[in-house]
């Protein structure tokens, strides 16, 4: 499947053979509304969305099994595994793959490299959660997820996105700390500052009024200006 | 079914929530009986209960009569 000008979808991705069709990109989730449900097969059973109510999730998806970038990655969730679990978050991969491709693959690179792979994995292979979620990009491939990121919250509010190419192995420590701001915004209801990480300041939401504007230089804050103030936790 | 296998017996996780199902509890007590994660036990109590092996009231689950002849 490629961009072409066979028929009438010169700006999506269309089958150029007998069956001239073009497929329009899904709807992208969106951010502090509900992530899109999901009832799926996956290796550790049948796994629906709802099951991981009340604890964060973190849902990821990589192209596809067996392949070397998504290798690495594969590993390094795993090596993050327990930094996610003290922070009472759950992780689930997915991938247009199936559950035996998935069983396989948690087989061979625990066989290889000794790192058993500890959370479950989805076997989308109608791409049924992949495109509510916005995971199939036409631009890279139609027939594989990109490397996104999904950070839910345990009241099932997607709070946050990162997406990333197909050529490009994803940060985890950027992962970790993606949930400790999240979770450090939540309890303290405060906002985090580029590159922060926990220990450093964090920003005081800034003031709503001219009389809050005023006094807020006075508060005891470090400020920059009455707009930008910080303060230790 | 995953807590089910072909041949009709329970698996590892499915035998370790009935075991835990013997007092009537929820999906979060079970979780910290077994340390099993809650998403797999309530995954987990839902084919049991499919399966007729365990029931659900007011938040809780206990084991019905065929459940109990599982333990």
């Amino acid at each position: 499947m490629s961009k072409c000008n066979c028929c009438e979808c010169a700006n999506e991705a269309c089958d150029c053979g007998c069956n001239c069709s073009c497929h329009k990109p899904a709807g992208m989730p969106r951010l502090n509304e509900p992530a899109p449900a999901f009832d799926a097969v996956t290796t550790h059973g049948n796994l629906r969305l709802a099951d991981f109510e009340g604890r964060w999730l973190i849902l990821f998806s990589h192209p596809a099994d067996f392949t070397p970038v998504c290798t690495t990655e594969f590993i390094a969730f795993a090596e993050i595994y327990p930094e996610l679990q003290k922070r009472g978050v759950d992780l689930i991969g997915l991938s247009v793959d199936s559950v035996y491709s998935h069983i396989a693959w948690v087989r061979n690179t625990e066989e290889k490299t000794g790192v058993k792979i500890p959370f479950p994995l989805i076997a989308d292979l109608n791409k049924e959660v992949a495109s509510a979620y916005g995971m199939i990009m036409p631009g890279a491939s139609s027939t594989e997820a990109v490397r996104c990121v999904f950070f839910i919250d345990p009241k099932g509010i997607l709070r946050a996105m990162l997406y990333y190419p197909l050529t490009t192995g994803r940060n985890m420590q950027e992962i970790l700390r993606m949930i400790d701001a999240l979770q450090t915004s939540d309890e303290q209801k405060v906002a985090t500052p580029a590159n922060w990480k926990p220990g450093d300041k964090v920003i005081v939401p800034a003031p709503k009024t001219q009389d809050g504007a005023e006094t807020r230089m006075k508060e005891g804050y470090e400020c920059v200006d009455w707009y930008l103030c910080k303060k230790s936790l | 079914m995953a807590c089910i296998n072909p041949d009709g017996t329970l698996t590892p996780t499915a035998m370790a929530v009935i075991s835990a199902l013997h007092t009537p509890s929820t999906p979060a007590e079970i979780g910290q009986a077994t340390s099993i994660p809650v998403y797999r036990i309530r995954s987990t109590i839902r084919e049991l209960i499919e399966a007729g092996l365990v029931l659900e009231s007011d938040g809780q689950y206990r084991l019905t009569e065929t459940g109990m002849k599982r333990l």
